[in-house]
């Protein structure tokens, strides 16, 4: 090393500098888009609303988004690692019904099994985790295709659902922790307590950032962009929490969303085992040659995946403060999934961003909600939907094809 | 070039001796000798089928010897796998590159290394900061930006950050295995470029190619596989392209006279 650090001095060669406008331009033209489209997107479909959807552009409508997406959001966060890889997880709709059927046994107060507290939902989820660690062996150890594999999940878990509840009926939840997942809202005051901590731990890590990269010489190329997080962020969800305040408070649905969004980002970007999910998405052989255990990796993002899927069936669950047959069902598997492409998180494996599951869910769940309150059709809804999703596939397609073109 | 540290007393790096290999009843490697020693690069040619490859993967570890020795800086060594190689300072850089192409310069350069703390949470900026070192003192500053996607990287610079990541590691014997391939002229001459530098950072160097001009242009000797046996053994400054491809096609299975000739000189102290 001593001798590579007496050559650097020698060879000491000016690193060639562009302006933030010049580096986002060249990404844009290199299809790598980012959150962008969906950012733009987002807001044209808020926009419309606001203009032709009575009751839409109110604090009480915007609560009730927040309450709705929460669910397929927690799925989505799951499905990004899951893509993340280049694999796919169909059993976590079914997953998320067999979680939240667990859930309700175990807060059944006359049964044998009775968990108190928010026991039935660590149990629940635990279970949740183990059933997507079981399903993520069958494909990192055995190479069996995650495809078929969670299709078999998906008959499954419904299975499973629907033997539990078929003679009983539904289960009327009583657990007010469950129920508190969808329906708690907090006081104004507890919002903004809220807001403050996130901002000061936000600006905290920000700075943190920056000091760490003074520390080791590593220039901070974009000042500017520095100033401009540390002022927009804590304004934006300034925004957000006046809103909510307006109505009922901010609802502890969102900020599981938050926390969630924080706690995987965090992981995805920040420690060696998100590194390793990006390297196995990207180049499954190089990653092994550089010495990733490549089985690990994917067994833990499968057992993510079912976690996941469990935190939003609990949420579900919640929403309704009962489980019955159908739990599970509908359209929250592809609504999950569709969440995470139209966020942007590619279906080829390597690229994306958590954050996708959350834009990707507010499209979705902005697009139903606006054009349920205008009177639409359920079938109306799909379809605009399914319109949307393979505008976005397209998109990630094209940028993809333009990203190898720029390679050469 | 660098001064002409051959036949210094010092040990060479490596140093394989008599080494056999056989798969099944096909007999891969027959009596193979090979040295490198520090700030030299040395070639390794032959046709098709001739054991480079095969006596690469025993160098890096991948396959085992049935016979023979392999000294590591004058001492017996016994490679059981990539970690080991790697632990000794051989780093190999395959032809298909092994980069992840959805991730950044400084990423690749520590796939699967990954500066942490004890909770795996990554340390960026010492990362970009080493990464930053060692692209500088390799004089790799086509890249304009190493916090830019392999993916939008030129073939040439993709081979650079590939032999960068070989060498950022405390390494001392650098195999590069078809480094030039696919690659076009200028390109080919930026990675030669690089090649050399290794050599005069003081680094070994083994350097598998087909195409003798790149060979001619960088090696400081040149050791010719035929048929999984020695068949030659040149000094460039003292051959021509002609003798090392009547060499490559048309050589005698002999031990060439420069090897057994040094083995006085360097047994071990």
């Amino acid at each position: 090393m001593t001798t590579q650090a007496e050559a650097a001095r020698a060879f000491d060669v000016a690193e060639p500098e562009e302006s933030l406008g010049t580096r986002i331009w060249e990404n844009i033209k290199g299809g790598n888009l980012g959150s962008l489209p969906v950012f733009v997107g987002l807001t044209c479909i808020v926009v419309l609303f606001a203009f032709t959807a009575g009751n839409f552009f109110t604090a009480v409508n915007f609560n009730n988004i927040i309450v709705q997406m929460a669910g397929t959001t927690m799925l989505a966060f799951g499905v990004v690692f899951v893509l993340l890889l280049g694999e796919i997880d169909l059993s976590i709709a079914f997953l998320s019904g067999l979680v939240g059927v667990i859930c309700a046994e175990l807060q059944k107060p006359a049964s044998g099994h009775f968990l108190p507290g928010i026991w039935p939902i660590v149990a629940a989820l635990a279970v949740g985790a183990l059933i997507g660690a079981f399903q993520g062996s069958f494909v990192a150890i055995i190479g069996v295709p995650s495809f078929v594999v969670t299709l078999a999940g998906l008959l499954a878990w419904q299975g499973f659902v629907q033997r539990t509840l078929g003679a009983a009926g539904p289960i009327i939840i009583e657990n007010r922790w469950v129920n508190y997942t969808a329906a708690y809202f907090f006081s104004k005051t507890a919002g903004w307590l809220i807001w403050l901590l996130l901002s000061l731990a936000y600006a905290g890590s920000v700075i943190f950032g920056v000091v760490g990269k003074r520390r080791h010489g590593v220039a901070i190329r974009y000042p500017v962009l520095v100033a401009v997080k540390l002022i927009a962020v804590p304004a934006a969800a300034a925004v957000v929490v006046l809103i909510c305040n307006h109505d009922r408070g901010v609802p502890l649905a969102g900020l599981l969303m938050i926390l969630f969004l924080l706690f995987w980002t965090y992981i995805a970007k920040r420690t060696t085992f998100g590194r390793h999910v990006y390297a196995v998405g990207g180049n499954a052989e190089a990653a092994r040659r550089a010495g990733i255990s490549v089985a690990r990796i994917r067994i833990i993002v499968f057992m993510i995946s079912g976690f996941m899927a469990g935190v939003g069936g609990i949420i579900l669950a919640g929403n309704l403060q009962s489980v019955d047959p159908n739990q599970g069902g509908g359209t929250l598997l592809l609504d999950a999934i569709s969440a995470a492409v139209i966020g942007g998180v590619s279906l080829f494996g390597g690229r994306g961003e958590v954050r996708a599951a959350i834009l990707g869910s507010a499209v979705i769940a902005t697009i139903s909600n606006g054009l349920f309150i205008i009177g639409y059709q359920p079938g109306t809804i799909f379809i605009i939907t399914g319109c949307i999703l393979l505008f976005a596939v397209t998109l990630d397609t094209l940028a993809r094809r333009r990203q190898a073109k720029t390679g050469r | 070039m660098a001064a002409d540290p051959a036949y210094s007393a010092e040990p060479p790096i490596l140093e394989l001796r008599d080494i056999s290999k056989s798969f099944g009843s096909v007999q891969a490697l027959t009596d193979v000798d090979l040295e490198v020693r520090r700030g030299e690069i040395m070639a390794l040619v032959g046709d098709n089928g001739a054991g480079k490859s095969t006596l690469i993967k025993i160098i890096a570890g991948i396959h085992a010897a049935d016979s023979g020795e392999v000294l590591f800086e004058g001492q017996p060594v016994h490679i059981s796998g990539p970690k080991d190689a790697a632990k000794l300072g051989i780093e190999v850089v395959y032809q298909d590159l092994a980069l992840c192409d959805n991730l950044d310069v400084v990423q690749n350069m520590y796939l699967g290394r990954e500066a942490h703390n004890p909770l795996q949470v990554l340390n960026e900026s010492e990362m970009e900061g080493r990464t930053a070192t060692t692209l500088k003192s390799l004089a790799v500053t086509t890249i304009r930006s190493i916090r830019q996607q392999v993916a939008t990287l030129s073939g040439g610079q993709r081979q650079s950050v590939a032999v960068a990541r070989a060498v950022m590691w405390n390494s001392k014997l650098v195999i590069l295995d078809e480094p030039t391939a696919a690659l076009g002229v200028a390109q080919t001459e930026q990675v030669l470029e690089l090649v050399k530098r290794l050599g005069q950072q003081g680094l070994a160097v083994i350097l598998i190619s087909h195409n003798l001009h790149d060979i001619f242009a960088v090696a400081d000797r040149i050791t010719v596989l035929r048929l999984g046996r020695n068949a030659g053994y040149y000094d460039r400054t003292a051959t021509t392209q002609q003798e090392v491809v009547q060499a490559i096609t048309a050589g005698a299975p002999t031990k060439v006279s420069g090897i057994p000739m040094e083995e006085d000189v360097e047994a071990p102290a």
